[in-house]
């Protein structure tokens, strides 16, 4: 808005300089429209300060003008000539008030768009490397608790863990079958993780702020994204191989890892033993629940739901089969096969 | 009234703008103040107007050079040679009809049975159009040098590939069923996501700082797995 304003006004200024010559013949006019005008002039001259104000004025101007015209017009010979020049002022009004307004709605534009684009763009000043580096960290723990960890202020690698994890849904969703009335299977899979991060981040930075744990916002986002990325591993492998024992195992492991890896960086950044406590009790309950959370209930929950109703009464859902589920099912039975057979083998 | 002036000198190109000043400065502006500036009006362009004037030839011409344009685009796009021309001049009539075709295609799966899950026009035509936009955003942030409009038409055209897979799994779906049926698919489908990914990145990598292409180039292949992965999970409903 200031900066608008500002520009606007260095705008004016700059061209005003070659009008300040017109005041005086202005001023020579006879018709009210050409001394509003000269009035309008004296403002610009002077401060340019408020656009807004100044577009109040003319509009207020231009009513009484009207009124002038209408009854100079009445009153007979000389109201014609009068209301032909109203009528030319009121085109240069017009020209103004256009003008104006195409400005206003070019700065503004202009303004959002590439401010906006230039604000964000050092969130996603990273290089591919980084990136890989950030991905494999976020699995690694480090026991340093007594200084600060460092965390990366960036938003490329959570956004893009974001979007695979909705991918990724999206696949567990066709090939469980899972139906969503009144809504999209993509919404719902955008919503859950857009939700996931930013409303988790947003609730764990609350708690920091009552904790008073050194970390921004930024930050929370950042750790929080890399830490999905353990999900998406997770999810991307049981979403296929359906295989009990192997989610608890990489639930317990790859999970367990990211959750301590943010657990440390929240301890390391909080003073005193209730605040940490509190702080990783709820991100660690979050973060793994939510795990949880994605793989039944796009999974195995729904598909226990459907078989108790395709028992006793007639299905009120159908599930078309389709192909991906029966390579899924061979995928499955040779590695429940391989397994039985490393089970003999011992 | 400063403003009008400034701008009306400044771009002679502002038709109402000029008119109205005409009669402006019959009002005010007397002989001894001299009035500076340049109001340019092409001179050539009138020619220019002439020669390629499609005011008075037959729609059918017009339609048929619209689609002769699409076409050679297509023709790109199933040949990506380093070439400018899916940049140069950029539409969007392309990556929209592709964009309605395959949504429509897809939409047969599920036209009848309202419970299932299938891809809806609507999903994808929100993930054809989103992706992109988003996939564009993102390129911009990392500090590409292409505009918006440019890339959408890119990666609008590059699901080229993707639509003509989806054509021949429908009529592969007509003729066999079972496992065989969906390993010809899974090939063709593999083989048009990599063709579109390829395709795209070919386009679009010149146009990106050299050490973070890897970085764009993951969302457009994220993007492109998401279609195909719809396209080969299609399964008419019988």
């Amino acid at each position: 808005q200031r900066r608008e304003r500002k520009m606007s006004a260095s705008e004016g200024n700059k061209n005003t300089e070659p009008w300040g010559g017109f005041d005086d013949n202005l001023i020579q006019g006879t018709g009210s429209a050409v001394i509003d005008m000269e009035n309008m002039d004296d403002t610009s001259g002077s401060s340019f300060e408020d656009m807004g104000e100044m577009h109040q004025r003319m509009k207020e101007e231009e009513e009484v003008t009207a009124e002038a015209a209408a009854t100079e017009e009445d009153n007979g010979n000389d109201g014609e000539f009068l209301g032909m020049k109203g009528l030319k002022g009121q085109l240069g009004r017009q020209v103004a008030d256009e003008v104006w307004q195409a400005g206003k709605r070019q700065a503004s534009k202009a303004f959002n768009l590439y401010a906006n684009i230039d604000i964000l763009r050092p969130y996603f000043d990273v290089e591919p490397v980084q990136v890989r580096n950030r991905l494999i960290e976020s699995m690694i723990p480090i026991r340093m608790i007594n200084f600060p960890q460092k965390i990366a202020g960036e938003l490329y690698g959570p956004l893009m863990l974001v979007f695979t994890l909705v991918a990724i849904l999206l696949h567990g969703m066709k090939t469980s079958g899972t139906v969503i009335r009144e809504g999209t299977l993509m919404g719902t899979a955008i919503g859950t993780c857009f939700g996931y991060w930013l409303g988790v981040s947003s609730f764990i930075y609350f708690l920091a702020y009552l904790c008073n744990a050194q970390i921004t916002m930024l930050q929370m986002l950042s750790l929080l994204g890399y830490g999905l990325f353990s999900h998406c591993l997770i999810l991307f492998i049981t979403y296929n191989v359906h295989f009990h024992s192997l989610f608890y195992i990489l639930w317990l492991v790859i999970g367990g890892l990211s959750t301590l890896r943010m657990v440390a960086v929240l301890i390391s950044r909080t003073v005193g033993q209730t605040p940490r406590l509190i702080l990783c009790g709820t991100i660690a309950a979050l973060h793994m629940l939510f795990l949880l959370y994605l793989h039944f209930a796009y999974h195995k929950i729904i598909e226990g739901i459907l078989d108790t109703l395709e028992g006793p009464n007639a299905p009120p859902i159908q599930r078309v089969a389709r192909d991906l589920p029966s390579i899924v099912n061979v995928v499955n039975a040779t590695v429940k096969s391989l397994a039985a057979a490393a089970m003999n083998s011992q | 009234m400063t403003d009008s002036r400034g701008a009306v000198c400044g771009d002679g190109a502002f038709p109402s703008g000029t008119l109205a000043f005409a009669g402006l400065s019959d009002v005010s502006i007397s002989e001894d103040i001299p009035v500076e500036g340049d109001i340019s009006v092409p001179v050539g362009s009138q020619n220019v107007d002439d020669v390629f004037s499609t005011l008075d030839e037959p729609v059918k011409d017009t339609i048929l050079r619209d689609l002769r344009a699409v076409g050679k685009k297509f023709i790109h796009v199933m040949y990506p040679k380093q070439s400018s021309a899916l940049l140069r001049d950029w539409d969007l009539w392309g990556p929209l009809l592709l964009c309605v075709t395959l949504a429509l295609m897809l939409q047969g799966g599920s036209a009848d049975s309202k419970e299932d899950g299938g891809p809806q026009f609507a999903e994808v035509f929100v993930i054809i159009w989103f992706g992109s936009v988003i996939i564009t955003l993102n390129s911009k942030l990392l500090g590409g040098t292409i505009s918006f409009f440019q890339s959408l038409c890119v990666l609008g055209y590059c699901i080229l590939p993707l639509t003509v897979a989806m054509v021949v799994c429908r009529l592969v779906l007509l003729g066999f069923t079972g496992t065989i049926s969906f390993i010809i698919r899974l090939i063709v489908v593999t083989a048009s996501f990599s063709w579109s990914v390829f395709a795209s990145t070919a386009f679009l990598a010149d146009s990106q700082p050299a050490n973070r292409k890897a970085l764009v180039v993951y969302p457009i292949f994220l993007f492109y797995f998401v279609i195909g992965w719809m396209v080969l999970t299609f399964s008419p409903s019988q």
